[in-house]
């Protein structure tokens, strides 16, 4: 059997050649967060199916969200929006790269600082808005 | 231009399915939906008062809140589908597990799509 011709094909740098920047942490985040919301909308489901099946069942849920974990629930909830509102933000600026704008890289670099403050800002807007909730 | 596959990968031939275009394409519809439906959405739970069974079975079963609820999970079901099997083609190179994972997402995609479509009509009756 003949050995597979390399030569010629073009090689791209792999993960450890890199140093970290901004608009690399901002692409793993995106997938980070994407993954984080797939497992917020597993537990809203649960919350759904909870609060259909009738008060029985959801009191489980409220005294669990009254005892001692339920400051772990308060965290997951600003978690989830945090990923939300990031993968969000981000999500725009993938769809301005499908447009083919916003490929410099120093505005690329700036764009991802300013989504991430975006998000955290944004998080803590909606939760002190929603103060009922905490 | 050079030929870029090699030896080993034509004979293996496999090759593009052409169903990428498809997949690109529904990730962004799906993610222009979000972008109207994710703000209602996080509105809408915000501006509750409390988390009790009263308020949150008032609040879902209105006919909107039912209706934006139906829209943002259909919406959401469908890109979390999408953007889990693009990690999953990423990461796992093991053909056995690579397909056990594709399957067991669009599995438990649609099963959450199921019983949460079916909660929020048990809600809303």
């Amino acid at each position: 059997m003949a050995k597979p011709s390399t030569a010629n094909r073009p090689l791209s740098p792999h993960v450890s050649i890199w140093r970290w920047h901004a608009t690399m942490a901002s692409s793993i985040l995106h997938r980070i967060s994407g993954v984080a919301n797939y497992t917020g909308a597993v537990l809203v489901t649960i919350w759904l199916a909870a609060l259909a099946a009738g008060p029985e069942v959801y009191d489980g849920f409220e005294a669990l969200r009254a005892g001692p974990l339920g400051v772990l629930f308060t965290l997951g909830l600003i978690g989830f929006t945090l990923s939300l509102t990031y993968h969000m933000l981000n999500g725009i600026r993938h769809l301005s790269w499908d447009l083919g704008l916003g490929f410099d890289p120093k505005g690329s670099n700036l764009r991802s600082i300013l989504i991430f403050a975006g998000a955290v800002v944004i998080t803590a807007a909606i939760w002190l808005a929603a103060g009922g909730l905490v | 231009m050079a030929e870029l596959r090699t030896p080993l990968s034509r004979a293996k031939g496999l090759g593009s399915a052409r169903s990428g275009s498809g997949h690109f394409i529904a990730q962004r519809v799906s993610a222009v939906a979000l972008m109207l439906l994710i703000p209602v959405f996080v509105w809408m739970i915000a501006r509750l008062p409390d988390m009790s069974y009263e308020t949150a079975r008032a609040a879902i079963g209105s006919p909107l809140g039912a209706l934006v609820l139906l829209l943002t999970l259909t919406a959401a079901f469908y890109h979390m589908r999408l953007g889990l099997q693009v990690v999953i083609e990423d990461y796992i190179s093991k053909p056995f597990t690579r397909a056990g994972l594709l399957i067991a997402n669009t599995l438990l995609v649609a099963g959450l799509w199921l019983v949460a479509l079916f909660s929020i009509l048990v809600i809303a009756a």
